[in-house]
């Protein structure tokens, strides 16, 4: 595969790791006292263990994986609402399939689906479009999730539907934002992290300065990388490289993909479409401001918020999270997975109590799964 | 999460809903192309661009890439200067 | 040619004229059981050997879409059918199919559907001895769903099976993997993806057959169906109490399997396959087996992915291309798209 294949070449990934070697071992960081890095997105989670990245690099650099995978961070509040909007009747509830295992208080989308709702699987916000046009009589909500890199493509979903006039077609909007829970984190005085790696596919849409605050105010490294092995490792480099340096800047490892100012197109159908709420709910990290987007009120009429009177359009919301469930502590790096005393009894992929362990970029799924975690636990 | 994946774009299949074919390893699918068109739709037929749920989101600059790729090549190569460096020490001493 | 009707109708299954009609043009005309008697007698030559063992496996088969590239459901209960035999060295002889019919189903597609297993059914060198049909009404079924079961004979000398395989052993498998879960996820048509791709069902028996002749050391193989190479070597594993190690660069993809998972965000080693075996033989026999393999069509991709040692932390492990590694799981439940 182009522009990918050529990122996973062996040979560089030996290279890196040498190198990252020699700088740790430059700073001094050892398994003791290593560098914590954060991964922010889970997709970076997902790729570190898919290539086994975490078993190759050198001892003294640990990777904290961060809270950027927005099926991860979905309060059960809102999983509980789709449930209860997938359940009206005539509704076609969309989701992308990520979303479909997420436990909600009474049930999962999977287990509302099983029990007769009609929910059903799409790959991109222009199928559930489509299926609007081809079932007139029938109401089609599409579960917005994700970080910027999701958004243009409801807000641009929201801008189409508008200029057909599809009036049964609504967004379940629970749109997040990157840098309000970074900046969160980096405010918490237990938080231990000397750099970040940043997402990517984030910066694509916004660019690499909505970061710039981590550096100037925070004094730590931040470097926006690629998704390919070769990717990670190189800005892991490049984070360890400003710390040897006493540096602390947004570089940008992925610039074939992310422009410094972002994507202007998607920005202003953002900007269109979107408002900032005055704060929205993080699972395991609870309320932040300005972090979640709403949609503004000229697109009433494709809030499904406001068609159901559902989520932060109601009157009142009950939101009571699980009793005992860490997901909070480890994403914010506090808690490795395995020690959280959830992990592996209360905790499975098979009975997911928290979202690290439904999502397979989630932290604990991945340690469950790829690192060997359960073969420990058994 | 954002699961992104570099497609070329090989044909504009519907120049006023801007949705155009791209394909990734053999695999087809229509997508919006709304963020990446530029004046002449066009153009577009023959880059690559970067596939997010249904929508190409940024042209893939193949110059940086091939930037990226050289500084891993001069990586490598110091590395390997720097390995043999070693072994000779090793072997002197 | 008495049935003129288009659709299945309640009628078809009603036990009177329209269901006499329907059975005996549309299936016994083509499968042409021995007798016409309720249950099939059975003899064969093979079974008076001393030592010889039958074999005996059932399966159901249910599809969307019922007909896709490379194949469609009665193909699909054939192959099924015949594979889960074959992997256990037996050689398939006869088979029985119960059809369970959805009102408005298009005879048409049934005698489509019928053909392709009367094909199967001869290239395997199998019969089927007898059968059933149900109708349930609309909305009661998706089309047809099949249930077949298979009898083989295990020739003596033959005892193959997963508490055989012994560390050291290599790990083959036939071909390509996944390529029929990406064809179905293309021709499902909800995701809107679509790619050359072409099922991989297909009947294993002379292959499997072929395999042990070459390398009577082979000590256990299995179909990879639902849940892909990955499950099937995870069950296999856990019963020898070894782990199974592959090497990444090593397993066959095809690239629009591996581009169908990229855009997905799925693992093409849990893709199912309805004609690929994986098997285990002793490393000196290896040659001989892929050799055997790679003479017939549908071994043509024969190849080694990876070898097992002493169990070793997890049942199966995948050193990835960097000399990385990660464990190989069971699935969960189903891969669902993996997308933001």
């Amino acid at each position: 595969m182009k522009f990918a294949s050529e990122f996973r070449d062996p040979a560089a990934a030996r290279a890196l790791l040498s190198a990252i070697a020699a700088r740790a071992d430059q700073i001094g960081a050892t398994r003791a006292h290593p560098i914590h890095i954060m991964e922010i997105c889970g997709g970076h989670t997902h790729s570190i263990f898919r290539y086994g990245l975490d078993k190759l690099i050198h001892e003294g650099v640990e990777f904290i994986h961060g809270p950027g995978c927005p099926v991860c961070v979905l309060p059960m509040a809102r999983v509980d609402e789709c449930v209860e909007i997938a359940e009206r009747p005539g509704v076609i509830f969309t989701t992308f399939g990520d979303a479909m295992r997420v436990p909600g208080h009474r049930k999962s989308l999977l287990q509302a689906k099983a029990d007769g709702a009609d929910i059903r699987m799409v790959y991109s916000p222009l199928d559930a479009l489509e299926l609007a046009r081809r079932n007139p009589e029938r109401e089609v909500v599409f579960f917005g999730l994700g970080f910027e890199t999701t958004t243009p493509s409801t807000a641009l979903s929201i801008q189409q539907a508008a200029r057909e006039g599809l009036a049964n077609f609504s967004v379940f909007c629970n749109h997040i934002t990157v840098p309000e829970p970074i900046k969160a984190l980096l405010d918490d005085p237990d938080m231990v992290l000397d750099g970040f790696i940043g997402p990517g596919h984030v910066s694509m849409v916004i660019g690499t300065h909505p970061y710039d605050f981590i550096a100037r105010d925070y004094g730590k490294p931040l470097v926006v990388a690629g998704f390919e092995p070769t990717d990670l490792l190189q800005s892991v480099l490049m984070v360890l490289t400003q710390i040897s340096l006493g540096r602390a800047a947004v570089e940008n490892q992925y610039a074939r993909v992310v422009p410094e100012h972002g994507n202007p197109v998607s920005l202003a159908a953002i900007e269109d479409v979107y408002e900032r709420r005055p704060s929205f709910e993080w699972r395991g990290l609870g309320e932040i401001d300005a972090s979640g987007l709403r949609i503004r009120a000229k697109y009433a009429a494709y809030d499904a918020e406001e068609k159901f009177g559902i989520g932060y359009a109601a009157a009142s919301r009950n939101v009571p999270e699980i009793e005992g469930c860490a997901c909070g502590a480890v994403m914010t790096g506090k808690l490795k997975p395995t020690q959280c005393p959830q992990f592996g009894t209360g905790c499975t992929p098979e009975m997911p109590l928290g979202a690290l362990m439904v999502s397979s970029e989630g932290a604990c799924a991945a340690y469950w799964q790829y690192a060997g975690a359960r073969t420990a636990a058994e | 999460m954002c699961l992104g994946i570099p497609g070329r774009i090989t044909a504009i299949t519907s120049p006023d809903r801007l949705m155009a074919m791209a394909e990734v390893s053999g695999v087809r699918r229509e997508v919006n192309v709304a963020c990446v068109a530029g004046n002449r739709l066009d153009d577009l037929v023959g880059q690559w661009a970067l596939i997010h749920v249904g929508f190409a989101m940024s042209l893939i600059d193949e110059d940086e890439a091939e930037k990226t790729l050289l500084a891993l090549k001069d990586l490598g190569e110091a590395q390997e200067t720097l390995e043999q460096m070693a072994a000779s020490q090793e072997a002197l001493q | 040619m008495t049935l003129r009707d288009i659709h299945v109708t309640m009628a078809h299954g009603g036990g009177g004229k329209a269901m006499r009609d329907l059975i005996d043009e549309v299936f016994t005309a083509v499968f042409q059981p021995p007798g016409s008697e309720d249950q099939a007698r059975l003899t064969n030559d093979a079974l008076s050997e001393p030592g010889a063992r039958l074999a005996f496996t059932t399966d159901s088969f249910v599809v969307t879409p019922l007909e896709f590239p490379g194949g469609d459901i009665g193909k699909l209960a054939i192959c099924g059918t015949v594979n889960d035999l074959a992997v256990g060295g037996a050689r398939p002889l006869w088979l029985s199919a119960a059809f369970v019919i959805e009102e408005g189903c298009e005879i048409a597609l049934l005698r489509r559907i019928v053909a392709t297993m009367a094909e199967e059914a001869a290239k395997a060198g199998l019969r089927i001895v007898t059968g059933d049909t149900k109708v349930v009404e609309r909305g009661k079924g998706d089309g047809v769903f099949i249930t077949t079961a298979g009898i083989g004979v295990i020739p003596p000398g033959i005892d193959i099976g997963a508490a055989k395989i012994r560390p050291g052993d290599a790990v083959i498998v036939n071909g390509v993997l996944g390529d029929h879960g990406a064809t179905i996820l293309a021709a499902r048509g909800d995701l809107a993806l679509s790619a050359d791709l072409v099922s991989d069902c297909a009947g294993l028996g002379h292959l499997m057959q072929a395999a042990l002749a070459a390398a009577p050391g082979i000590s256990a193989a299995r179909d990879c169906t639902r849940g892909g190479l990955a499950s099937a070597l995870n069950e296999m594993a856990a019963e020898a109490n070894v782990t199974v190690e592959l090497e990444e660069a090593r397993l066959p993809l095809r690239p629009e399997v591996v581009g169908m998972c990229e855009i997905l965000g799925l693992d093409p080693l849990y893709l199912a396959n309805e004609g690929r075996l994986v098997l285990f033989c002793p490393a000196d026999q290896a040659d001989a087996a892929l050799a055997a393999m790679r003479a017939l069509p549908e071994g043509a991709g024969a190849t080694i992915i990876g070898h097992t040692l002493e169990r070793c932390g997890a049942p199966v492990t995948l050193r990835t291309a960097f000399g990385g590694a990660r464990i190989v799981d069971m699935l969960i439940g189903e891969q669902l798209p993996r997308i933001c």
